[in-house]
């Protein structure tokens, strides 16, 4: 198999699992199985699988309140993930993390950060480090339109940019601040324009195309690479689902959601992939029955895996 | 005045007499020496012809180090302290600092929120650590540039907090904080700076304290007892440590016999010290600079209420600056901020009363 069509194939499985993962989380919550609150990433596969399919090993990403899309495109373990939300010890975070602070920097994701822009300035140490290090490394860093309003997003932007340091700053404009919409608290059209501020390129795409996504990342991870600095992509997107589990999301219309289901990264993919013959009709079900199988596989482990002890509560707070 | 806290001086080991400034810079220095993974970051810190951060502690450590290891920040504070900590985790051990401890609150979330809490959400599989040293203390430059802060960060889980009163723990503690896996706020009083130089300050105390030449470190969480004594215990920090010391001159001279107690570390903690202290002279007086309500004395207090109220022979007091913000004028601040009388005078009431 050719590389490029390898990459394609593992880029759907990856997109279709995150899609998978997050509609079996919802039933699961529906369920009252697992705890807590989730924010889930339906309709945003696309940025997530691209920039993450466009990184190299030991690279770093950063993520929000919105993570497990970010974490399975990453490749932390889908079990760690199911685990972690079933607030088991075997968790990636040990039960410690739960949904908004999933992570593993073992896997190349630092925990995720449920603060709006929080993670900004991490993005930046991390890529400091790299560079200081000289490990050929970059961090994409994620966040939605709504972070470009906080003052981390200055503060780290442009001190990444005034030190050129190996980071891209990865923009999900999903037109949405929990509810409130981009148009009411940003007078720019596009969050890619707020660049110039940093003389860096900003550029803005089509966020549910997930090889204009990855083709994208490959150029401004590069440029990072080659110690040119940071860019800031704004992928527009979706997400198909309320902010969080309790938003039934009645502040969007009926007829915006509709057109952007008919946008469905995974679909359209789907229908391309079809179209180039690099995946064939048979394979589609094989591939979801897989992946179905692998996510009951985790539920399963993570229903049976141990919970934490109560008083594990006390550990980890200091480095011994 | 020369104050002469350290009270470790050997003849037989060499060493000298340095100002806090020197020492913390000796401290930086030798940790860069020795450990590539140590950078700094602030503002104004490394600019030729500048003036090594607010208080000359970083000067001519460029010149050294050069400017990839000694990074000039814009007026970005919460992007300083987040940029450490996220070089913290991917292996740097970065010394960041603010210009006046009051600025730490642009830096809040990225120290409370992240650097604190990694650890912690990552169930123990990542470590932060970094250093972000802070000047407090009122200095008659009013309420934004003289507050006292080291309450809120003991409050937060997962920080660690230093307060060194004098050149020989503020070397071997800012050494400890930069080779420790944990987020350490290192809390410096600018009127310890020392009272001479490009950025002396009025009224500043001349610190002189001891250092060996030799290379020693000073663990967190083990208090000094500065001055033994018998008839009550003074617990204090930073400036008061100092001011403790000069009303424990003159109540001796009274005939009250005042041991005093130098925390050193916040956090952690030494509990044991001031709790066996407090068993032998069954007395406490809690001397802080920080606003009263809420301030570290506070918990100090309530630890020895829990551990030893059964050998108290009398009630636990706190001197604090007054539940107002840091005043300009100086007739003011004198006034706001703990003076030796307040202390004498508290001692002589604690004493007199329950004797």
């Amino acid at each position: 198999m050719s590389e490029t069509k390898e990459r394609k194939l593992f880029m759907y499985h990856r997109m279709l699992m995150c899609r998978m993962f997050e509609e079996r989380v919802y039933y699961l919550f529906l369920e009252g199985r697992l705890p807590g609150t989730i924010h889930q990433s339906q309709g945003q596969e696309a940025s997530a699988v691209g920039v993450c399919s466009a990184l190299e090993d030991k690279d770093m990403i950063t993520s929000t309140h919105r993570p497990h899309s970010h974490a399975i495109a990453r490749g932390v373990s889908v079990r760690s993930l199911m685990a972690e939300l079933f607030a088991r010890e075997t968790g990636c975070c040990r039960g410690k993390g739960g949904s908004m602070h999933v992570g593993d920097m073992e896997a190349g994701m630092v925990p995720a950060i449920a603060i709006v822009g929080g993670g900004i300035p991490l993005a930046a140490g991390c890529a400091l480090a790299f560079r200081y290090l000289e490990q050929p490394n970059i961090v994409a860093c994620f966040f939605g339109e709504g972070a470009t309003n906080i003052g981390t997003f200055h503060e780290a932007v442009n001190m990444a940019a005034i030190w050129n340091l190996p980071v891209v700053f990865v923009c999900e404009n999903n037109k949405y601040a929990a509810s409130t919409a981009v148009e009411k608290v940003m007078r720019v059209k596009r969050v890619s324009e707020r660049a110039m501020a940093y003389g860096i390129p900003g550029e803005t795409l089509d966020g549910n195309d997930v090889e204009a996504v990855y083709q994208a990342m490959r150029k401004a991870g590069s440029r990072a690479r080659a110690g040119d600095g940071p860019t800031l992509l704004e992928l527009e997107t979706y997400r198909f689902a309320g902010h969080s589990r309790s938003d039934p999301g009645r502040y969007r219309e009926p007829e915006e959601v509709a057109a952007w289901k008919q946008r469905d990264p995974i679909a359209r993919y789907e229908a391309k992939l079809l179209a180039e013959r690099v995946l064939e009709p048979a394979e589609i079900t094989k591939i979801k029955t897989s992946i179905e199988r692998e996510l009951e596989a985790a539920v399963a482990q993570a229903e049976s895996d141990p919970s934490p002890k109560p008083e594990d509560c006390l550990s980890d707070v200091f480095a011994s | 005045m020369s104050s002469r806290a350290s009270a470790v001086s050997n003849q037989e080991i060499p060493g000298r007499e340095v100002t806090m400034v020197d020492a913390l810079r000796a401290a930086l220095r030798e940790e860069m020496r020795r450990d590539k993974r140590v950078i700094l970051l602030g503002e104004d810190i490394g600019v030729e012809g500048g003036f090594g951060g607010a208080f000359t502690v970083t000067l001519g450590l460029s010149e050294e180090f050069g400017h990839h290891r000694v990074l000039d920040t814009p007026i970005s504070e919460a992007a300083i302290a987040g940029v450490a900590a996220g070089a913290a985790l991917a292996g740097l051990r970065p010394v960041a600092d603010v210009q006046y401890g009051d600025f730490l609150f642009l830096a809040m979330d990225q120290l409370a929120n992240n650097a604190a809490k990694l650890r912690y959400m990552s169930g123990g599989k990542l470590s932060v650590s970094m250093v972000f040293r802070a000047p407090v203390g009122a200095t008659t430059r009013g309420a934004q540039h003289g507050q006292s802060l080291e309450a809120f960060f003991m409050h937060v889980p997962g920080l660690k907090v230093a307060c060194p009163s004098n050149p020989y723990d503020g070397k071997g503690l800012l050494k400890t904080a930069i080779r420790d896996d944990n987020p350490v706020i290192f809390f410096e009083h600018k009127l310890l700076y020392g009272s001479k130089g490009a950025r002396k300050e009025k009224g500043g105390l001349q610190v002189v304290g001891w250092v060996p030449d030799e290379e020693y470190l000073i663990p967190f969480g083990e208090a000094k007892i500065v001055r033994p004594g018998r008839d009550i215990t003074l617990v204090a920090n930073l400036l008061m440590v100092h001011k403790s010391m000069q009303a424990a001159e003159i109540l001796a001279a009274e005939g009250v016999d005042a041991e005093v107690i130098d925390v050193r570390t916040l956090t952690p903690f030494d509990w044991e010290t001031v709790f066996q202290s407090v068993r032998k002279t069954t007395r406490l007086l809690i001397v802080e600079e920080d606003n009263l309500t809420g301030g570290w004395g506070a918990e100090v207090a309530a630890r020895v209420a829990d551990d030893c109220i059964g050998y108290l022979d009398g009630p636990i007091r706190r001197i604090a600056a007054p539940d107002t913000p840091v005043p300009f004028a100086p007739v003011m601040e004198n006034f706001y901020v703990p003076s030796v009388e307040k202390i004498v005078g508290a001692v002589r009431e604690l004493v007199k009363v329950h004797n």
